[in-house]
């Protein structure tokens, strides 16, 4: 329980340092980096639900960011459903989504789930193409995402949106985490670590690996409905496959096994393409090296081998204690 | 949806003859893909993610060796043979380093070289979409057959994408180098104890998928617009194909691609929009059914 309240904590102190942001009139490209930020952290987070907790490597996860964002920007335009109403039914479309595509792939087996979600997503962003009466096409949902008042909050207005981005996303974050360290959260490492052992004590694996899925892509929803407040608009790049190749990216950037590392990994990662823009327009031959170099080199995102090695000496810490008072004991025995 | 327009076709042998063969030289592209894919898979246990961009650089290669050269058969050759190469490259350099990984290695090596390889390709021949043309040797009089229409070149695809087909799979089932192969991929360690030098029977399959993947450029090159970034939609119908046919089953990669192509060319008239959802929905209906594929083994 108290590991509980010190989450819920961090959680609140998390919150209150997002909020402080525009109170000390951080210039509006700060603001900017921070709500990109939100937005595709929710992505790498939820995508490391996925990956790091439960072994299921998804490489067609933007297809719930995209989906979170149409079904919001449509619904919006729609101009039948308010704010709250909207964020509800896309999360709904997203998650239905999740469960028709999970029920066909997570009982597949590793390779095999990875390039279906890709595949699945491929359709949807065919979909999203080709459809051009109802999305728009490659221009993306335009003419704006209609924000209409709703509880007195104004979401036209640049810092409600930032308040309201930042509570939905820390509420998200929270989420995950209570997700993560409840049974349901154990199991699903469990099952990442040994299947067939998690199914002899009567897990019902697929069951639990399609709620993970679901829960995963509406987190990604919350995420792309972000994005689309934000720009106020929703393009098809949401949903390419090369948003779920960055998602990935960023879990390894920042780590797999640290609970916040994929978020980390989203800064690191928007920063590294804003460097790399004013340099060069090769960023994707820049980030394919960065790639190679990580993955070739270190083995494992930087942030895992820090944690390890900070884990490791730890451990060689509490050993030297230990090693200590044996030496004590046997002094004290031998005196 | 128009499947009257559907209906109307099939009973016209013309518009039959026309759609079997676009049919046939979308499947037997998606084949040749496929089948170093699957064979790749089959082999090494590995789903090489990059294999669009080997098709792609394939086009390109046979581009340039068709401006240098001026022979169309020459640069197709030669194009089959650099992507071979550089799929050893590809394999030694950096897929053998991530074997024993998980899945996610895999995937991050094989997504860092698509991403360079499409810069690079914007680098070396410009983002504009580049067009071969039709090379003159295939500038003759299109074929008439049952009131249909088929150019030249479309025949030469199809025949010459069979023939190869024809060839690796003899390789695979008649030769020496073939029941080491199989052998390797059902058990590798047990292989190379017996003095086989199995990694380089590995790069050499892997070579092979490659060279596949290059001769479907060069065979494209002429039909289709060349943009970075071109192989990436085919690598997802390729998937397709072998999720149909099978993982490691080339018999399969040929049956499963003749149905996504022709389900594309005749889809195209009779439901345009929704020729991808079909296509998904076979290879949903196989999922459920048969999950190792139409002529798969079960997974080991």
């Amino acid at each position: 329980m108290a590991g509980r309240w010190r989450d819920l904590g961090l959680a609140a102190l998390g919150l209150l340092l997002l909020l402080l942001v525009p109170v000390f009139g951080a210039p509006p490209a700060i603001r900017d980096f921070i709500m990109f930020g939100m937005a595709y952290g929710l992505l790498a987070m939820s995508l490391n639900l996925l990956i790091g907790y439960t072994g299921l490597v998804s490489f067609g996860h933007a297809m719930f960011f995209a989906a979170g964002a149409y079904a919001f920007g449509l619904a919006m335009q729609s101009g039948k459903f308010s704010i709250p109403g909207a964020f509800v039914l896309a999360i709904g479309f997203t998650a239905l989504m999740a469960l028709i595509v999970g029920a066909i792939c997570v009982r597949l087996n590793e390779i095999y789930f990875a390039f279906l979600t890709l595949a699945f997503q491929m359709l949807f962003y065919n979909i999203i193409l080709g459809w051009v009466s109802f999305t728009g096409g490659d221009q993306g949902l335009m003419g704006g995402i209609p924000r209409p008042k709703f509880l007195g909050i104004d979401l036209a207005d640049r810092t409600q949106l930032y308040i309201f981005c930042s509570v939905a996303f820390v509420v998200c974050i929270a989420i995950l985490r209570q997700v993560v360290t409840s049974p349901f959260g154990y199991t699903l490492r469990m099952i990442r670590d040994n299947q067939e052992r998690a199914a002899f004590l009567g897990i019902n694996v697929i069951m639990v690996k399609l709620a993970c899925f679901v829960i995963s892509a509406c987190i990604a929803g919350v995420g792309g409905i972000l994005l689309t407040l934000f720009v106020s608009g929703a393009y098809p790049n949401f949903g390419f496959w090369t948003t779920s190749g960055e998602a990935i990216f960023m879990i390894l950037l920042g780590g797999s096994n640290v609970f916040l590392g994929p978020l980390v990994g989203t800064v690191i990662l928007r920063l590294l393409n804003d460097i790399t823009v004013t340099y060069t327009s090769h960023t994707e031959l820049v980030l394919g090296i960065v790639i190679l170099v990580l993955v070739l080199g270190l083995r494992k995102g930087p942030l895992d081998l820090l944690a390890e090695r900070w884990e490791n000496r730890r451990q060689a810490k509490a050993q030297a204690v230990r090693d200590a008072a044996d030496k004590d004991a046997q002094a004290g025995r031998d005196a | 949806m128009d499947l009257d327009a559907l209906l109307r076709c099939v009973g016209t042998t013309s518009c039959v003859v026309t759609q079997l063969t676009s049919g046939m030289i979308i499947g037997m592209l998606l084949f040749l893909i496929a089948s170093g894919v699957t064979l790749i898979f089959g082999v090494l246990n590995v789903i090489n993610f990059a294999h669009g961009s080997l098709y792609m650089i394939g086009a390109y290669a046979a581009w340039t060796f068709y401006q240098l050269t001026g022979s169309y058969f020459v640069s197709a050759l030669g194009a089959a043979v650099a992507v071979g190469m550089l799929g050893i490259l590809f394999e030694r350099v950096l897929m053998s380093k991530v074997y024993g990984s998980n899945v996610l290695m895999q995937l991050l090596v094989c997504y860092a070289v698509v991403l360079i390889s499409d810069d690079l390709i914007k680098i070396i021949w410009g983002p504009v979409p580049l067009s071969m043309g039709m090379p003159p040797e295939f500038r003759l009089p299109p074929i008439r057959f049952m009131g249909g229409v088929i150019p030249p070149f479309y025949l030469f695809m199809i025949l010459a994408a069979m023939a190869i087909g024809l060839l690796l799979w003899l390789v695979i089932v008649r030769t020496r180098f073939g029941s080491i192969v199989r052998a390797a991929a059902i058990n590798g360690p047990m292989v190379s104890a017996l003095g086989i030098r199995v990694n380089l029977y590995y790069a050499a399959v892997f070579g092979i998928g490659s060279a596949l993947a290059g001769a479907a450029g060069a065979l494209a090159a002429p039909v289709r617009s060349l943009t970075p970034g071109m192989g990436f939609s085919i690598l997802i119908e390729s998937f397709i194909v072998t999720v149909i046919g099978g993982m490691g089953s080339i018999v399969g990669a040929f049956v499963a691609s003749i149905i996504i192509g022709l389900t594309r060319s005749f889809g195209s008239i009779g439901f345009p929009l929704f020729v991808d959802g079909v296509m998904f929905l076979i290879m949903a209906l196989v999922l459920i059914f048969k999950p190792s594929g139409l002529f798969g083994r079960e997974h080991r």
